[in-house]
Order: C-alpha cells, then structure tokens, then sequence
C-alpha cells in the first residue's frame, strides 16, 4: 500500500510528511544542543576561572573551518536549486562539493584534536575541554550523518530522479534543511568556543 | 528526463510556491547572504582582537552570531515563507529552547548559586531529646 503524502502535499497542512519530519527532528536537536549549550553556561559561570577560547584554541583552524561549512551550505542550497531548475548535471556537480566540503571540515578537526591530543590535552583535563570535546565531538559527528545522506543522494539515492523527480527533490530539500542546521549549529559554537 | 517527470516538476514548483522562474532570483539572494556570513564571520574574528570587556565581548559575538543564524535559517532554510505548522512547531522549540537557556542564567541572578567558600555552616538542629 503507498503512504499517503510521501511527497504530495496535504492540503490542509500544505506539507508532506518529509517536510514536517525533519522539522521536528531539528526541533529535538535543537534541545540537545541547547542542553549541552545550558549546560556549558552553568559550567563556565560556576568555574572560579576560565580561559578565554582564543589563548587555548586555534583560531585561523576555526575561522578557516567556518567558512568551508557556510561555503557547504551555498553549495547545499544551489544543488536543490538545480533539481528545481531541472539540472541534474549541475545537482551533482553541487552536492558532490558539498559532500567533499564537508570532508574538509574533518580533516580540519582532525589536525585540530590530534595538536591538542599531542599536548596531552584530553577531555579529562579540564572543564574547558571537557566542554570543547563534548560539544565540537557531537557537531562533528551531525556532519559525519550528514554527508553520509548527502553521499547517497549524489550517489545510489539519485536513482529516484529518474522515477519521482518531484520526491527526490524534496528529499533532497530536507537532507538540505540538516545541512543548514548544522551550519547554524557551528555559527554558534564558534565564537562561544573560540573566541570568549 | 522524460516529459511527464518535468510536468511533474514545474507542477511541484508550481504548487510549492518555487516557480522555476523565481529560482534565479533565490540564487542571487543566496549568494548575497553568502557573501554577508562572510563578511560577518570575518567581523566575528576582527572584534575578538579588541580590549572588549568580558560581558561586552560575549554579547558583541552572540549578537553577530544571531544575526548569521537567522539568515541561514531564514533563507537557506526557507523560513522567510514556510507553512503555518512549521512556524507552530518551532514556536514551541523557541520557548523552551528559551527556557533552558534561562535556567543557568537565573541559578545564579537569583542567588541559588552559592560559592563554596561563601557557604553558612551548616545549622545545627536541636535534637528531639533536649
């Protein structure tokens, strides 16, 4: 039996069952970002003492890190933009830039935890890092779950194009949505992290 | 691609308030917001390296923070003209995405929080048999 709004509208809503899935999957995130968020305000006014982001952490990494996801995000939302246009050829080309944009982000943070492992800064060692680890371990690994959908939407998942063009599409709007949300997730995290 | 599948597509565009026609002008809007996170991530770092107090410093950075999230969200997203439901959704999220951000905050405005070396001795109850 097919499920109904898979990809046609309700019409009292005007959403599929995808559109609001992801969104309230996103509102769930949002809280366990913002617990972890509150949790690192709690920990940080309650410590006598507490380094500022920029003496411990590195700064041109992050800055550099920051603009190869928003640059991500700009390729995200012009691959949907292509599939809207009836461009296949260029989805591709955008969402395989996304997918390798955000292979930049990790080896990034590769080099950024293997410095800080080297110098025998672990999360055990402080609340600092405690709270850098916790927070930037669990954004990278949104990324990781990301580019995995991503990955399959350039690669197997384009696959539907040739079937339901409307459907892949609007899957690939919510994989999109995550996307940003990740971004938007970092946008934050950067300055409170790294810079204060 | 066949000739129903891009029916089927403009009809989706159509109905989902994405004409193919509109899409160019999205494009020049996303890359106008590109260029603004850009500019107001590199804003971001230049103000760190001011003698900014503490308190001014974090409200100077969540405030420009804010600001790039809103237009990810707002564009990126799609939020500037989602349905109705969606808002109601995320209505929610903000009130109590605001209310566990208060929590922390109010521990320590309302005096809840009190430091160690701050701490009364501890009262001594009488006891039941004097």
């Amino acid at each position: 039996m097919e499920i109904p709004y898979a990809f046609q509208e309700r019409r009292d809503t005007g959403l599929t069952n995808g559109k609001i899935g992801i969104w309230l999957f996103l509102a769930s995130e949002v809280m366990l970002f913002g617990a972890l968020f509150a949790s690192y305000i709690l920990i940080r006014m309650g410590a006598p003492s507490w380094p500022r982001g920029d003496t411990v952490l590195d700064v041109p990494m992050a800055t550099f890190n920051t603009i190869v996801l928003i640059g991500s995000s700009v390729t995200m939302v012009m691959a949907w933009a292509s599939l809207m246009r009836r461009q296949f050829g260029k989805f591709r080309m955008y969402m395989g830039a996304t997918v390798l944009l955000g292979g930049v982000f990790l080896v990034v943070k590769y080099f950024e935890y293997t410095h800080h492992l080297h110098l025998g800064e672990y999360p055990r060692t402080n609340n600092f890092f405690a709270v850098y680890y916790t927070l930037t371990g669990l954004h990278m690994l949104h990324v990781i779950g990301g580019m995995a959908v991503n990955a399959y939407f350039w690669g197997p998942g384009a696959k539907l194009y040739k079937t339901n063009p409307v459907w892949f599409t609007q899957r690939v709007e919510h994989s999109g949505l995550f996307w940003h949300f990740v971004d938007l997730v970092w946008i934050f995290l950067f300055p409170t992290l790294y810079l204060l | 691609m066949t000739t129903d599948h891009a029916a089927v597509t403009s009809d989706h565009a159509a109905h989902s308030g994405h004409d193919p026609a509109d899409i160019d002008k999205h494009v020049r809007v996303y890359i106008t917001v590109f260029v603004a996170l850009m500019a107001l991530t590199i804003i971001t770092v230049a103000v760190s390296y001011l003698d900014l107090s503490t308190p001014m410093a974090i409200a100077v950075a969540l405030f420009i923070a804010t600001i790039k999230g809103s237009l990810v969200a707002c564009y990126f997203m799609h939020l500037i003209s989602e349905k109705k439901l969606i808002y109601a959704v995320l209505a929610i999220t903000v009130f109590k995405f605001v209310a566990l951000m208060l929590l922390p905050v109010l521990t320590h405005s309302n005096g809840y929080w009190v430091p160690e070396e701050h701490t009364p001795p501890a009262a001594t109850a009488p006891s039941p048999h004097q």
